[in-house]
């Protein structure tokens, strides 16, 4: 470091200029516009809160953002649950289908929004593949679903978010050494007390941080549910992109107050994440 | 031992079942775009009767998809490039140089996550509407923004590469040698961190080609991607837009096959991990 002129070291700031300049353009600066905005009025003067007064009582989007909480919650439980069964049965098998199987996974991250929504009115909407099929068989239920409502959007949540959750779970699964079980079973400890003691408090921290990721995914998303049943289903992330888009006269300032709601919610499941897994860090290892 | 084995293939059993009622759950969505997008009409029969390509004629012979076939490589290929350009020089100089800097460079990735698509969308759009810079509504609004929204990836797989080279060791290594700074960093850095820049740009590349809000609402039908012809094409023609889907679907596969192929592929004079070890 000591050789390094003066020159050189510019050469050096020259590197991170053009960064800078990027993430400030099209990151921060476009970030803080919408903070200041979710505080004028409509007509984009003044410093009021009336945006985020009408953001929190209009049942409308009170309605929104319960409906985004609760799918976001819901598919990432569910998520969760095939991704503990997926990711523990992809340990056992060889090192060769183990790779081809993370690689699948990974594809199907890719599988989401409006090709996903396509896909899945033909398989479960109206007069769907599937539906026609499980009503052949008996099953009563099928003729009942309903793709457009919440437990159909909800199904979409659960198919994107089941293959991230793979891939973030295999690797806090793969943390988990043979030898571990092994040692614990030859002092006598049964396959119940190994989970209890040693498996689950070495998995939780990750479990956790997977669960947070997977909710705030869920939150931010709007390309799925908005190709499947335009703005007629009631997300807050709909919310937004309908008041700053043409399909009804704009309104950037409420738009930006809901927003700035969105973000908080966000990044108020990140901070409780981070709390857990301090808390789980101290109580596991 | 015996006893182990039939234990362990019986155990097996149950780990295939899992893994099989995954690819089932997984596939079935893409099977049924595939049996519409090759049925001549798909009604309300279990399976269609009759098959036939013409869908995919249609599209491949439609100009319109065409250009937003060609517009999504474009929009994806120049953020691409643009960020390879501007994020292995910085990182590469934050990680060697200037590691106090990092912590920084870390909030600024990890921003993307905490205001999704929907929540940026709108301050760029009011940014760049009018004024100065009014790009709103072409290519570039779109190349700054995918450029973000691919930032914790190219990031995380840059410095994950500089990491395993151990790029600072390498570059004394060079120096010692009698290198200069850039030459060492052109000849001795660069090609050894290409797998995994490589993997990372096909990565990058497949988000964006998937990428709808952004595309939707900063510059919708003005440069149609194929995401909004994809979003069109649903509303008016269901069996076109299966073939879209489809086609969609196999440019995934072959980024995918590509990734895999370089993530094994190493470089022929490959040594790094053997200088970082004996240096330990």
């Amino acid at each position: 470091m000591a050789r390094t002129g003066s020159s050189k070291s510019k050469i050096m700031l020259m590197a991170l200029v053009p960064l800078l300049i990027w993430v400030f353009a099209f990151e921060i600066i476009p970030v803080f516009q919408m903070v200041v905005m979710s505080f004028q009025n409509s007509d984009g003067l003044g410093f009021t809160l009336d945006q985020y007064y009408k953001g929190l009582t209009t049942s409308l989007y009170l309605e929104a953002m319960k409906n985004s909480i609760v799918i976001s919650i819901n598919s990432s439980v569910a998520a969760m649950i095939i991704a503990l069964f997926v990711a523990y049965s992809i340990t056992r098998f060889t090192t060769g289908i183990r790779d081809q199987l993370l690689m699948v996974s990974n594809m199907m991250t890719n599988f989401a929004g409006v090709p996903l929504a396509f896909a899945y009115m033909i398989l479960m909407g109206n007069n769907g593949a599937l539906l026609l099929l499980l009503e052949r068989m008996g099953v009563e239920a099928a003729g009942s679903f309903d793709l457009y409502s919440q437990t159909g959007v909800t199904q979409l949540y659960i198919y994107y978010q089941t293959p991230l959750a793979i891939l973030l779970v295999y690797p806090i699964f793969y943390g988990i050494r043979t030898e571990w079980k092994e040692a614990a079973s030859l002092l006598g400890a049964s396959t119940w007390k190994f989970w209890r003691y040693i498996g689950i408090p070495v998995l939780l921290p990750g479990l956790l941080g997977t669960f947070s990721l997977l909710i705030a995914n869920a939150l931010g998303a709007y390309a799925t549910a908005y190709a499947l049943t335009g703005i007629s289903f009631n997300l807050l992330t709909i919310r937004i992109a309908a008041l700053v888009s043409g399909d009804i006269f704009p309104n950037f300032q409420l738009g930006s107050a809901l927003a700035v709601i969105l973000a908080i919610i966000m990044i108020f499941s990140l901070v409780v994440n981070e709390l857990m897994l301090r808390w789980s860090r101290r109580r596991g290892t | 031992m015996s006893h182990d084995t039939t234990k362990k293939t019986k155990g097996l059993f149950w780990h295939q079942a899992v893994i099989a009622l995954l690819l089932i759950y997984l596939f079935l969505p893409v099977m049924a775009t595939l049996l519409l997008s090759l049925a001549k009409e798909w009604q309300s029969e279990l399976v269609p009767h009759h098959y036939t390509l013409q869908w995919y004629v249609e599209i491949f012979t439609d100009v319109r998809f065409i250009s937003a076939m060609g517009r999504s490589v474009l929009v994806s290929a120049i953020t691409v490039i643009i960020s390879l350009m501007i994020m292995v020089p910085a990182i590469f100089v934050i990680a060697v140089y200037l590691p106090k800097w990092e912590k920084l460079l870390q909030i600024a990735v990890l921003l993307p996550f905490a205001f999704p698509p929907v929540v940026t969308a709108i301050g760029l759009i009011k940014i760049y509407s009018s004024g100065p810079i009014a790009i709103s509504g072409t290519i570039w609004i779109l190349v700054g923004a995918y450029f973000i929204l691919i930032l914790p990836f190219s990031y995380q797989s840059i410095r994950n590469s500089l990491r395993t080279i151990h790029a600072k060791d390498l570059m004394e290594a060079a120096e010692i040698l009698g290198a200069g700074k850039i030459t060492a960093f052109v000849q001795v850095i660069l090609p050894n961190i290409l797998p995994g820049i490589l993997i990372s740009s096909l990565l990058s590349f497949s988000l964006i080609f998937g990428e709808f809000v952004y595309a939707n609402l900063l510059v919708g039908g003005s440069f149609e991607t194929i995401q909004i012809y994809l979003f069109n094409k649903m509303r008016t023609g269901g069996q076109t837009a299966s073939a879209v889907v489809i086609t969609y679907f196999i440019l995934i596969f072959i980024i995918s096959g590509f990734i895999i192929k370089l993530g094994r592929w190493k470089p022929k004079e490959y040594v790094a991990s053997t200088i970082a070890k004996g240096g330990e």
